[in-house]
């Protein structure tokens, strides 16, 4: 049994150390072998567990890393050190309060719905960590190259909505309603501009699998699709549920939104999927619109999309911390006024550029980025104009105002009056 | 054939333990939707009693329950307070000390104004980082009031007719420091905040209220005058020394959040003036009258008086009535965090949750204040 996955380096460093004689091993050189013949099937088993093992340990370890990076900035940000004290740099606070929060008293409400309550958070992390079998991690380092790898992300990402849903109706809390109303609304709408604005790249990869757009970007996409990584990148924030789109949690409107009802691990597992969907979404973003794992000799392939990852990683934070958080009806407004037709503009520019340029090479595809470069600041300027509300008319002049009842200039000198209060 | 989809109203219990309450302050909302129909507030899980308990001290210890009313704005309390027993006993102040306490309680308007702003920003939902800027220069500030008194808080630094040190050689330097710095700062406010798109289509338009509501409401302060209606006691009736020292009482015209928030701004602009023109005109001299003239248990003659200031808040009174012995026979405080609060429900009204938390944070109100 020959395995389909041998492209993948991953893989085939794995399974042909386990399966003996296959041919395919033989031929690329590999003599150790564990299992005897005629156990292939069990090499394939044992490999692709090995392997799921692997990325979801990475991804996990990769959150806290994460967790404890956006510390550090947050403080810098904020004019203080952030955490320093556990460990060098405090490196190991993330890790101190992963311990922590599993020997929280796991408590469930009487209101809560038991089943739905407990189920909410495994939803809430596993489409995420099934997002990242299909990111081309480096040459050869994937799990899986599926041919319909952006369809497979957005189909498995919008599960996250679902989650939100339950966890909020589970808890029998009127504040986590209120969050879940507004993850319908929210993450519903931000769908279809994220989908939207992934057309561009694929009329110009002419591919769904991720590693095919990686291998079509000769020249990073972000220079010849600025209108589609712009709506993905908000696109992206709203669905990872980000400041300034972190209505479902709203700290200072709903206290946590549907967390408020969950402890201990099961909020862990919350937590945890919500940073790693904001590193996934990072990751997509390389890999669709920043070249991937594509970069220069000698450093390697997995080190330039780290790198990547970890840039827009910082940009999502800086925005993060900066803004405030907007509105309900602002943020749909946004999604349905502005990058909607962001999108629409984008796949409108780009179809005519591609049937002008079937086949681009480096030389089109920079003509084409001009042109893209002028419609994305012709198109922000104008949903700029048509979202952001009109300055104040100028007040009037302090005598021409009307006249109040005010008490003016009428008050006594002496403000105090004395008699009456005597014991 | 229609479908009418049906729905009710639902009521949410939000506080006393809410991370935007601004402490303790519990509202019984009912919501249809997202939008607000009806606002219950309740309050009083901070009463400490104060106007009780000042009636068992003496006239100068109260000055430390003052103190913890409105902690964020201690000195502006001092200052009521004093102004109302200077009345009640007819103490004729030191000067120095009258221009020192009028530094101090400038000071403390604009370390209070900057909590305000901060945490109006930090309602709206940014992470924190607008908030620690404003903080970190109102620590500036403290640490100019240890100097003066040797507490950042509970500062306790007036006393019947002046206050009770002098302030040390190194406050001057170091005030001046501070007052260089902080211009630079309330710009970078301004350009950061102000300029902000989505802090202003946040806050436009959002918890209008007219200048008839507030003055029917008796609603005084910075909210009073983001309507447009030039009240500040310190140029309608200037107590202390204000009627020497110009300053501008900024107006605007909308009586919104962004209003509210714009007029606190330019505000602490115009305290920095006048922290200026007092440090010009303050002369050498002693800070508060001889012990003859103010003995420290101060025996007032039998009667009332009633004093108020200019608080960051609003108009801060206190009514205190004298029975000719040691302590206040009745004390009263009007309290612009509790009176501001009586237009809630009107604000509330017909917004949306989230901006819910952000009019009420633009009331700045105090909880300290408003349970005492």
């Amino acid at each position: 049994m020959n395995s389909p996955f041998l492209d993948n380096s991953l893989f085939r460093n794995i399974y042909c150390y386990l399966a003996s004689g296959s041919d395919d091993c033989a031929a690329r050189g590999y003599d150790v072998a564990i299992l005897p013949s005629g156990f292939e099937w069990l090499a394939f088993a044992l490999t692709a567990f090995i392997i799921i093992n692997i990325v979801t340990n990475a991804g996990l370890g990769a959150v806290i890393v994460y967790i404890w990076g956006e510390r550090r900035i947050l403080g810098r940000i904020q004019n203080r050190t952030g955490p320093n004290r556990w460990g060098p740099f405090g490196t190991l606070t993330s890790v101190a309060d992963a311990i922590k929060t599993l020997f929280k008293e796991d408590i469930v409400p009487d209101e809560a719905d038991r089943w739905l309550f407990n189920l909410a958070p495994i939803l809430m992390v596993f489409p995420v960590l099934m997002v990242l079998s299909v990111i081309p991690f480096g040459v050869g380092t994937f799990v899986v190259d599926l041919n319909v790898g952006i369809l497979f992300v957005i189909a498995i990402t919008s599960m996250s909505g679902i989650s939100v849903v339950l966890a909020s109706w589970a808890s029998g809390n009127r504040i986590a309603i209120f969050a879940g109303m507004r993850s319908v609304a929210m993450l519903i709408s931000y769908e279809i501009p994220m989908a939207l604005s992934l057309i561009g790249v694929l009329m110009l990869a002419g591919s769904m699998s991720l590693g095919a757009i990686v291998d079509a970007q000769d020249i990073p996409f972000i220079l010849v699709q600025p209108l589609g990584l712009f709506v993905f990148l908000l696109a992206a924030q709203a669905e990872t549920s980000r400041t300034p789109f972190d209505l479902i949690e709203a700290e200072s409107e709903l206290a946590a939104g549907y967390l408020n009802d969950y402890s201990s691990m099961k909020f862990g597992i919350f937590f945890l999927a919500e940073f790693l969907a904001t590193i996934v979404a990072s990751m997509l973003i390389v890999t669709l619109f920043l070249g991937g794992w594509r970069g220069w000799e000698p450093i390697p392939s997995q080190i330039w999309f780290a790198g990547k990852t970890v840039l827009v990683l910082l940009f999502i934070m800086w925005m993060r911390f900066s803004w405030p958080r907007l509105r309900v009806d602002q943020i749909l407004a946004l999604a349905w006024k502005g990058l909607f037709e962001l999108t629409l503009i984008n796949i409108f520019v780009t179809a005519i550029l591609i049937a002008i340029w079937p086949d681009p090479g480096i030389t089109e595809l920079l003509i084409m980025s001009a042109i893209n470069w002028v419609v994305f600041f012709i198109s922000i300027w104008a949903v700029s104009k048509l979202l952001r509300p009109g300055d104040y008319t100028a007040p009037a002049p302090q005598e021409d105002r009307p006249s109040y009842p005010v008490a003016t200039d009428e008050l006594p000198d002496e403000v105090a009056y004395t008699g009456g209060a005597t014991r | 054939m229609t479908t009418q989809v049906r729905t009710e109203p639902i009521t949410v219990n939000l506080g006393p333990q809410h991370p935007s309450t601004h402490g303790v302050f519990r509202m019984r909302v009912t919501f249809d939707g997202e939008e607000i129909i009806d606002v219950e507030p309740i309050f009083g899980y901070l009463h400490r009693g104060s106007e009780k308990l000042a009636e068992e001290r003496t006239y100068v210890q109260v000055v430390t329950l003052t103190d913890r009313m409105d902690y964020v704005g201690s000195m502006l309390n001092n200052q009521a307070y004093m102004l109302a027993v200077e009345k009640l006993a007819g103490v004729e102040p030191a000067p120095r000390g009258v221009w020192l306490r009028m530094i101090a309680s400038e000071l403390q308007r604009i370390a209070s104004h900057l909590v305000a702003v901060g945490f109006l920003i930090q309602d709206l939902g940014a992470w924190g980082t607008p908030l620690i800027y404003t903080m970190r220069e109102r620590e500036k500030i403290l640490d100019l009031f240890e100097m003066l008194c040797g507490a950042r808080i509970t500062n306790s630094y007036l006393r019947p007719g002046g206050v009770f040190m002098d302030a040390p050689e190194e406050f001057w330097p170091a005030m001046n420091e501070v007052l260089d710095e902080l211009p630079p700062r309330i710009d970078d406010l301004d350009d950061l905040l102000t300029d902000n798109d989505i802090i202003f289509s946040r806050t436009k338009g959002v918890s209008v209220l007219t200048p008839e509501q507030m003055l029917d409401a008796s609603i005084t302060g910075p909210m009073l005058r983001a309507a447009g209606v030039d009240w500040d006691l310190r140029h309608r009736d200037p107590y202390d020394y204000y009627d020497q020292v110009t300053f501008e009482r900024p107006l605007h015209t909308a009586g919104d959040n962004f209003a509210r928030y714009w007029v606190r701004v330019q505000e602490m602009r115009e305290s920095i003036k006048i922290i200026r023109q007092c440090e010009k005109l303050i002369e050498p001299g002693s800070v508060r009258p001889e012990h003859d003239d103010v003995p420290w248990l101060l025996r007032p003659p039998v009667g009332d008086a009633y004093a108020a200031i200019e608080h960051s808040k609003g108009e801060l009174g206190f009514y205190l009535v004298s029975d000719g012995s040691i302590s206040p026979y009745r004390c009263h405080v009007r309290a612009p965090s509790l009176i501001n609060l009586t237009l809630l429900r009107d604000m509330l009204v017909g917004e949306l949750l989230a901006d819910m938390f952000v009019s009420f944070g633009s009331v700045d109100i105090n909880m300290g204040e408003v349970d005492r």
